[in-house]
């Protein structure tokens, strides 16, 4: 009887010092799911989906706060891959939240109509516009998330929304058009996936 | 240096197509002519874009240097002749998306008036790295259609020895045979050109792969071969199989040895160079002549006079289709590159590029997309003559889903849209389109994720930064109340003003107490003045007096 009981505390302080040295050793920082949610969702930062950034509706989804559906810049693509993360069923893109937009876009200063008056600087969540008060203002297009934000604070309308340049290093391949195919393969094609 | 010595191996699938060779050997490379305006554009190689060292308006010599090499995965573009730049702008160039890029435009001067060149005598004397110097400022990149630098390739690396030297004569793709010419006429440069890259690599051995369907140019190597004496370069002759021409293809053919999946040549000791960029690298280092222009073929039933002409880069095409006879019948299409991995031109005003091996005028649209594509019967025709052991089908279920995660378990990456599996289809199926179309799709999502992965960071520093800006304000504000509480000490700020004001009238009055202040002007006054002064003393006093009686007076009472 003795004997048992020593043991098992024996055991028990055995497996407590290992669970938690392990616990320290393999320590992981922050939520390892709201990591995941937020590298797939497209860093525009733009709060279209009614949340101050990507971080914090990653965050909204993984309490379960916040549905999938509610990023228009990432739109189907990025629901999906949140849905198979998820483990949850895919849906639409909810309007309430906007129209997934066509073509990707950036925002450019008109130089000449900026008066510096520094509100668009403070509106980028990148850190993409470049400028001092009273001074000209630029964007650097490249660090550009096109999340629009600079557009309502500017006191003088002298940003504009154009789209991004497709360069040969851009360049994709057109589908060849699945219209033109019969479609007997279309049903096929589904039902091989 | 014979063939029926060496062992030769095979590459799964492949096809045996219609050569079409005949129709543009059957007269010399024609010489070069200077065309009325040269387009140059500054990518025409895999790498950055070269970078633009003229103006609008300078005079330019032929092989002067026009644009230097941006970065290290680039080269230099040269003035193909001499003449006056008429502008830097923005032109369709020829490219699958039909896109404008910036071109330098050269006006010719009809001179054809030379820089000085540099020859350095022996290549022996030079070590493979100043060999590779001279290589990229000349300008050289992989001829055989992909357009590599070549110095690039010719550099292993330290940790890595060259055991191969693969020498691609193979030219498999029908119609094209700008190097079959290029063997049969310049054998003994072709020769020459590989010794160098044999010393810049010091690799020990080489290897000639050459199809069996060009008796004269292996004949011509082989003569070229023997003159310059028994040594460590091989001449072998391959079956006539598409795609022997295939880089991967030609190794295993050659050696038996296979080159890993989404790997290079160089990881198994193999590096391989087309020989047309031989002759060039011959070009650079003897005669110090930079790549100005190359032999391109001119074939199809849509050209009067097919043949293989030398043709400055940068000239337009349908200037060189006029210089040639023009067009005959009715031309339906017109492509850049083999029928079977070339691509078709919008239009005929663009300029031949470093990469352009052949020009196809076709009287019947060959591979037009989609319109004929019948559904697939999963016959496996396609995977039977795939040369990189994919499975086609599988890949085309995938890219037609946009499935692009699964697509890369099937290895879409190894493909090397030979268009074997597309030709094969019975139902007519554009297969390569689809890989073609995956492959972009999946390097645009991959920017995507570098894009956002780098625009998280910014964000996130930039949270980081208004953090710190907040605790910075907080911590200045907390210190100036700190400041003003130590000084306050004790005593309240009503006090403290007060006190300030006592200080200060204390000091006027010791001030005072000093130098009294007197006015002067009521000294020596006269009775009549002192009398005025005091009816005026006595009037205010009166005054001073009335004002006390009233209420809100309370100034004068204090």
């Amino acid at each position: 009887m003795l004997t048992a009981i020593i043991t098992m505390c024996a055991l028990a302080a055995v497996f407590g010092l290992i669970l938690g040295f392990v616990a320290v050793k393999f320590h992981i920082e922050g939520d390892p799911v709201v990591n995941k949610v937020d590298a797939l969702l497209p860093q525009t930062q733009c709060g279209q989906c009614g949340y101050p950034g990507c971080r914090p509706y990653a965050e909204a989804i993984t309490k379960g706060e916040a549905d999938i559906n509610q990023c228009p810049p990432g739109g189907e693509a990025t629901i999906d891959a949140l849905a198979d993360l998820l483990g949850v069923d895919s849906k639409p893109l909810n309007p309430e939240n906007g129209t997934e937009a066509e073509t990707k876009t950036v925002v450019i200063i008109d130089e000449e109509i900026c008066i510096g008056c520094t509100l668009c600087i403070q509106a980028c969540p990148v850190d993409a516009i470049l400028g001092a008060a009273k001074q000209m203002h630029t964007v650097i297009t490249d660090e550009c998330t096109g999340c629009d934000l600079c557009i309502p604070p500017c006191p003088v309308e002298c940003i504009y929304i154009v789209p991004v340049k497709t360069e040969l290093t851009t360049w994709k391949w057109p589908s060849p058009d699945a219209n033109q195919i019969p479609v007997e393969i279309q049903q096929n094609g589904t039902g091989t996936k | 240096m014979s063939s029926n010595k060496s062992k030769l191996w095979s590459f799964p699938g492949g096809l045996h197509l219609p050569g079409h060779k005949e129709i543009s050997t059957r007269q010399a490379i024609g010489k070069n002519f200077i065309p009325s305006k040269l387009i140059l554009p500054l990518q025409q190689h895999i790498g950055e874009p070269s970078e633009v060292i003229i103006e609008t308006g300078d005079r330019v010599l032929k092989g002067q240097v026009i644009a230097r090499a941006n970065g290290y995965v680039s080269v230099p573009l040269h003035a193909p002749t001499s003449g006056v730049i008429s502008s830097i702008e923005e032109c369709a160039i020829p490219h699958p998306s039909g896109l404008a890029a910036p071109c330098i435009i050269i006006e010719p001067d009809n001179k054809d008036e030379w820089i000085t060149l540099d020859k350095p005598g022996s290549y022996k004397d030079l070590d493979p790295s100043a060999l590779r110097n001279r290589i990229r400022d000349a300008g050289i990149v992989g001829l055989g259609g992909a357009g590599f630098p070549s110095f690039i390739k010719l550099n292993p690396g330290a940790r890595t020895a060259v055991d191969e030297l693969v020498i691609n004569a193979a030219e498999c793709e029908p119609y094209i045979t700008c190097d079959d010419m290029l063997m049969r006429e310049l054998a003994d440069e072709i020769i020459q050109g590989i010794r160098i890259m044999q010393h810049a690599l010091q690799a020990r051995r080489c290897l000639i792969g050459i199809e069996d369907n060009k008796p004269q140019a292996y004949e011509a190597l082989s003569n070229a071969l023997r003159e310059s004496g028994k040594d460590t370069i091989e001449l072998i002759s391959i079956p006539t199989i598409y795609p022997a021409g295939g880089e991967k293809q030609l190794i295993k053919v050659l050696t038996g040895k296979e080159s890993p999946s989404q790997g290079l040549p160089l990881d198994i000791g193999v590096v391989c160079q087309n020989v047309g960029t031989a002759q060039a690298v011959y070009q650079a280092i003897i005669n110090g002549k930079p790549l100005i222009s190359r032999i391109m073929t001119l074939t199809g039933e849509g050209i009067k006079q097919p043949g293989n002409h030398e043709v400055l880069i940068g000239t337009p095409v349908d200037e060189w289709i006029q210089h040639c006879g023009g067009y005959q019948d009715s031309v339906k299409q017109l492509v850049m590159g083999g029928p079977m991995m070339g691509f078709n031109l919008a239009t005929d005003q663009l300029p031949v590029l470093k990469t352009t091996n052949c020009l196809l005028a076709l009287n019947e649209a060959a591979n037009s997309p989609a319109i004929n594509a019948m559904p697939c019967i999963r016959c496996g025709a396609c995977m039977e003559v795939c040369p990189a052991k994919l499975l086609p089908q599988q890949l085309y279920w995938q890219a037609f889903a946009k499935d692009f995660d699964k697509i890369q378990d099937y290895k879409l990456f190894d493909c090397i849209e030979c268009g074997c599996c597309s030709y094969v289809c019975p139902s007519q199926i554009p297969l390569v389109q689809y890989y073609r179309f995956a492959k972009t799709e999946i390097w645009a999502q991959e920017r995507d994720k570098t894009k956002s992965d780098h625009a998280r960071d910014r964000h996130e520093f930039r949270l980081e930064r208004l953090e710190k800006e907040k605790q910075e304000r907080e911590e200045r504000m907390r210190k100036k109340k700190a400041a003003l509480q130590a000084k306050k000490g004790t005593t309240n700020e009503k006090d403290a003003k007060k006190d300030a004001i006592a200080d200060a009238l204390a000091r006027v009055k010791a001030k005072q107490k000093q130098n009294p202040a007197e006015s002067k002007n009521i000294d020596n006054l006269t009775d009549e003045q002192q009398q005025k002064i005091n009816d005026i003393e006595s009037r205010r006093q009166k005054q001073d007096s009335s004002t006390e009686k009233q209420p809100d007076s309370n100034k004068t009472a204090e």
